[in-house]
């Protein structure tokens, strides 16, 4: 029957065992994986602007990027594909609630040099390797 | 209660009750608003109010583990907690931080990182915050000359948890960096150190209710949390699918992290045959039913329901739905709340001398709690799979979606009525207990004399 010292064993050598592995993994994706797979290099000082706007006004939670967010309001991933840069431009600049379907948006107000760092920054997301996300849909209507 | 530094804990917990009210309130706006009742807006944005919602539920938990750790830490070391006056300031200093955050969340003032909103100044005071609270726990066990399995695995627990706060710190530029460190606070808390604390807080009131002797108990205490790291650590591989990090991830975030229900299951099996085994019939039978209710919910909402959308090929459609907040409500439910609903039954009687363990009043709040938890687990669910198979399988637009999966969240506020009445009546039972007091101290001899006629 298991002791309790062959326990502590099991608990502490696991651990640490994992650990190990999950730094090396850590290591790997970030120095040698991320930055060709996200274009690090294409992260131009518009993109971080239009990205700490994103923080700073917490879209996050209303929207998802990459799938992370709240369930609010639309996956803005493939925006740009999806909408075309007028119409975004059209939301981030608007004074009023935006809401075309009746539920509303926070009337940020944007100015012209705020929207064009948020669609850089978009363009950037877009442009991100995401392995099949989002899927197409498949099931034909 | 053995100590009167014990008595600490108390302010902890009415903090924990009060901060609660506060969440289930902004909840409340949340499920209005996907309703289509967002009347709050021009005040409280649904950003806020999911801001505030998750940020009380993470400090009021956080509250409750301290609170859990003051009233066990000096009961298993055998002597009094280093300083109470220490344990005080550190209660409200956290407590103005949170008040602090969360008014800031309702003129703008935080960063848009999902469940780590609070701004990186406040992050600063937590962590000086948490040091002090540390410091008060590790200085206990330093002077006792006892140091017992399960306190150390609680202490690691919360030693860990406050370590990991801090890659939560780093600023990134790219938004995969972001992410990717986010989850060392967010996976690697409620998958991995919060066990911990989780199987900790367990084993010792699986210990005081069931009277199991402590070396079995613990010894399989380490068995459920070497599950629990070998599993949950490279099982942060399951955020790490579809946010621009490379394709090993799903192999390896996939098949560690289906196997994280283990610990989960461990923990069920745990409390089962503890109670099984157990020779007595403890009188507090509602600290017995949350116990329970703990390690089994934990099981469901955690292991099953997490399980259910962590392979690859399913989260590739479920990621961002309404099937992660599904599952993201029984979770923290069945894990952490009910955990510190367990601890608080335990302890309110030997703190205050008073037996309110067998009421209807606190049965009904239990069970209420628990099948609403479980509507608006439902609710979830069913409006989850429906935008899934809109939304993603059929790739109607998603506001389009959101119209049709709308009549889930009435059911879901109808749930969200008998969780919030169960709460209410916790909440009486609670308050009925009234203030800890010294004299309390002897009644725990006058519980163990209860305990062996039981048996
Ligand atoms: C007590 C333990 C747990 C808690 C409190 C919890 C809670 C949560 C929460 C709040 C989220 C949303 C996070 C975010 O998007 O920022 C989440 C996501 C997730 N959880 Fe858990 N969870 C627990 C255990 C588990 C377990 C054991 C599994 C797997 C077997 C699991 C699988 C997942 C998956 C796959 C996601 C990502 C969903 C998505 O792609 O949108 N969880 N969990
Ligand atoms: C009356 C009770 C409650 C209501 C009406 C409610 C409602 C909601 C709503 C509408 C959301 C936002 C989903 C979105 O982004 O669109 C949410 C998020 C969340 N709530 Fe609650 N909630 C309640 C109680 C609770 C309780 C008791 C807990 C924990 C024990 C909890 C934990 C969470 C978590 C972790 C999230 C984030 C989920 C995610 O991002 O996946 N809630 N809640
Ligand atoms: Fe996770």
């Amino acid at each position: 029957m298991l002791s309790k010292k062959q326990a502590r064993f099991f608990f502490f050598g696991g651990t640490i065992l994992v650990f190990i592995i999950f730094l090396g993994m850590t290591w790997d994706s970030i120095a040698n994986r991320i930055p060709e797979q996200t274009h690090a290099d294409a992260l131009t000082p518009e993109v971080v602007a239009g990205k700490r706007l994103w923080d700073k006004n917490n879209c996050m939670g209303c929207h998802t990027i990459f799938g992370e967010g709240a369930y609010y309001a639309p996956e803005l991933t493939k925006v740009i594909e999806r909408r075309g840069e007028p119409y975004i431009k059209s939301v981030l600049t608007s004074p009023v609630p935006w809401a075309p379907n009746g539920r509303k948006m926070v009337a940020y107000g944007f100015s012209n040099e705020e929207a064009e760092n948020l669609i850089a920054y978009f363009r950037w997301i877009g442009n991100v390797d995401l392995n099949g996300f989002p899927a197409k849909p498949d099931i034909e209507k | 209660m053995k100590y009167k530094s014990q008595k600490v804990a108390y302010w902890f917990f009415v903090a924990c009750m009060v901060l609660l009210v506060l969440q289930i309130t902004y909840g409340f706006i949340m499920a209005f608003a996907h309703l289509g009742y967002d009347g709050l807006h021009a005040i409280t944005p649904f950003n806020t109010a999911r801001a505030v919602h998750t940020n009380l539920l993470v400090v009021w938990l956080l509250c409750g583990f301290m609170g859990a750790a003051y009233y066990i830490i000096p009961e298993e070391s055998k002597r009094e907690l280093y300083s109470i006056k220490l344990a005080y300031i550190q209660l409200i200093s956290f407590l103005l931080v949170g008040v602090i955050a969360i008014a800031g969340y309702h003129v703008n003032w935080w960063e848009g990182r999902k469940f780590l909103e609070i701004p990186r100044p406040l992050d600063y005071l937590v962590v000086i915050n948490v040091l002090a609270f540390l410091f008060n726990i590790l200085m206990t066990l330093w002077k006792a000359k006892e140091r017992t399995t399960t306190a150390m695995v609680l202490t690691m627990g919360l030693v860990f948890a406050a370590l990991l706060y801090l890659p939560g710190m780093i600023w990134f530029d790219s938004q995969t960096l972001d992410s990717f460190f986010r989850w060392w606070v967010v996976h690697l808390w409620v998958e991995g150190v919060w066990e911990l604390i989780m199987g900790g807080i367990l084993a010792y009131l699986l210990i005081k209710i069931t009277g199991v002797d402590r070396e079995v108990i613990e010894k399989w205490l380490y068995v459920i949390i070497g599950l629990t790291f070998i599993s949950g650590i490279l099982g942060t591989g399951h955020h790490y699918y579809y946010i621009g990090t490379p394709n090993y991830w799903l192999i390896v975030g996939g098949i560690f992290s289906a196997l994280e229900p283990l610990a989960f299951l461990g923990m069920a099996l745990f409390a089962i045959t503890m109670y099984m085994r157990s020779g007595r019939n403890h009188p507090n039978k509602l600290a017995l039913y949350w116990t329970m209710g703990c390690a089994i919910t934990a099981f469901v909402g955690a292991g099953l329901l997490g399980a259910a959308h962590t392979l690859p090929q399913v989260n590739l459609y479920t990621h961002g739905t309404l099937v992660t907040a599904m599952h993201g409500h029984m979770a923290f439910w069945g894990a952490y709340a009910m955990l510190i609903f367990a601890v608080i039954s335990y302890a309110m009687p030997l703190m205050t001398g008073r037996k309110i363990y067998n009421n209807m009043t606190g049965l009904l709040a239990f069970w209420f709690s628990n099948i609403g938890m479980i509507g608006m687990t439902l609710s979830l669910g069913v409006a989850g799979v429906a935008q899934v198979y809109l939304e993603r399988k059929l790739g109607l637009s998603f506001m389009q979606v959101q119209k049709e999966i709308e009549v889930h969240f009435f059911v879901m506020i109808i749930a969200a009525t008998l969780f919030s009445t169960g709460i209410t009546l916790y909440l009486i039972n609670f308050f009925r207990y009234g203030k800890p007091k010294d004299e309390a101290i002897l009644s725990e001899t006058e519980f163990e004399s209860l305990q062996s006629q039981g048996a």
